[in-house]
């Protein structure tokens, strides 16, 4: 397995700006299951206080976290793959249902450049199952979408109790190469 | 004797001696027998998102690091999502407990038995996820000690509560999640 490229020109810093706008936007809790794309923001988030980053078993089980981290008042952030997002798709409804902000970060596989054809069925579907499931979705597929993206949709979240889900396609992170 | 509890018994011992708990309670029967007992602002109730009682149990535990949490739930409901367990073995939070009402059973479904029914010990997975304490519950004096533990803060506490397996009447008091939201958030924070 060869190592993940960026497509982007100027390495980290978009990402270093997107994690800045999650601590500017006051969340406290990063809820993960890694993905290459996701490698940096979770490795600022275990840099800080030793509680605040969640590893995960399934992806499901951030959704829960998220939720339950709001009702005891603190914003929490959910990080995962694309194709964890078929994981969630019943326990959204407790999103739904109780009108949560809830914040969603998306590393897409299975679109742009995929080499690996078991990740095409979920990652050509991501977005339309999150519209589905009544997330606002946004498509980063240049750095500065990204960093816009997700300070904009962290408002959109926690100001108008919303579903927003910032999808980092294969364009801006890269495919992996396999 | 017996070698399980009445579910709605082991609900009203829990109420009766609940203080400033914050409790999260998995779909179905847990909610009717918590709320039966005694709704309260500080009881969250989840009627579907089968799996997401601990997690959310979970979050609020880490969010309220100084306040007792307690997840009741079922043995199905749980084992839907039971990798919490090693998640929550990571964390490690001191004030969180999950009372399993086990009744070996799908209680909303039809009664078709469930994996505990086999023998699948909840209580060792949580053992082997590094549960300081985890334990089965038979018996009325084991009650009074798991139940002393879930505000104990030296968590996370883990109990299976063996329960009769014959069916009883579910009784909802809030199936609205916006408003159990909120009023859990009015008690606790002062906002919704």
């Amino acid at each position: 397995m060869a190592d993940v490229s960026s497509a982007a020109g100027n390495p980290d810093d978009w990402r270093d700006q997107v994690f800045d706008a999650f601590e500017r936007a006051g969340i406290e809790i990063f809820c993960y299951l890694p993905d290459a794309g996701l490698d940096s923001f979770i490795h600022r988030a275990n840099a800080g206080n030793a509680q605040r980053a969640v590893i995960l078993s399934t992806e499901e089980e951030g959704v829960g976290i998220c939720c339950g981290a709001w009702l005891g008042g603190k914003r929490a952030v959910l990080m995962i793959q694309s194709s964890g997002v078929g994981n969630c798709i019943n326990t959204f409804s407790l999103v739904s249902n109780c009108r949560f902000p809830f914040f969603l970060l998306v590393s897409m596989r299975g679109e742009f450049g995929e080499g690996n054809p078991w990740q095409i069925p979920m990652g050509s579907t991501t977005q339309d199952m999150l519209e589905l499931a009544g997330f606002q979705v946004f498509r980063a597929t240049h750095p500065e979408d990204a960093v816009t993206m997700v300070t904009e949709g962290l408002k959109m979240a926690w100001r108008s109790d919303a579903p927003v889900a910032v999808l980092l396609s294969q364009r801006l992170i890269g495919a992996k190469d396999m | 004797m017996a070698n399980h509890l009445q579910r709605a018994e082991v609900a009203r011992t829990l109420m009766e001696q609940v203080g400033d708990e914050l409790i999260v309670c998995g779909l179905g029967s847990p909610v009717s027998d918590v709320s039966s007992a005694r709704d309260r602002d500080l009881n969250f109730y989840l009627v579907g998102a089968m799996g997401s009682a601990t997690p959310t149990g979970l979050g609020l535990a880490l969010a309220q690091p100084d306040r007792a949490v307690v997840v009741v739930t079922g043995d199905a409901e749980l084992m839907m999502n039971i990798g919490i367990l090693a998640t929550i073995g990571i964390k490690q939070p001191r004030n969180l407990s999950i009372l399993v009402f086990d009744n070996e059973r799908f209680g909303e479904t039809g009664q078709q038995v469930s994996h505990t029914a086999y023998g699948i010990d909840i209580a060792g997975i949580a053992v082997a996820c590094r549960f300081p304490h985890a334990m089965l519950v038979r018996q009325s004096h084991e009650l009074g000690k798991a139940l002393a533990l879930t505000h104990a803060m030296t968590g996370p506490h883990l109990a299976v509560i063996k329960v009769d397996p014959e069916r009883v009447p579910i009784s909802i008091p809030i199936k609205d999640g916006v408003l159990c939201k909120g009023r859990f958030r009015k008690a606790l924070l002062g906002t919704y």
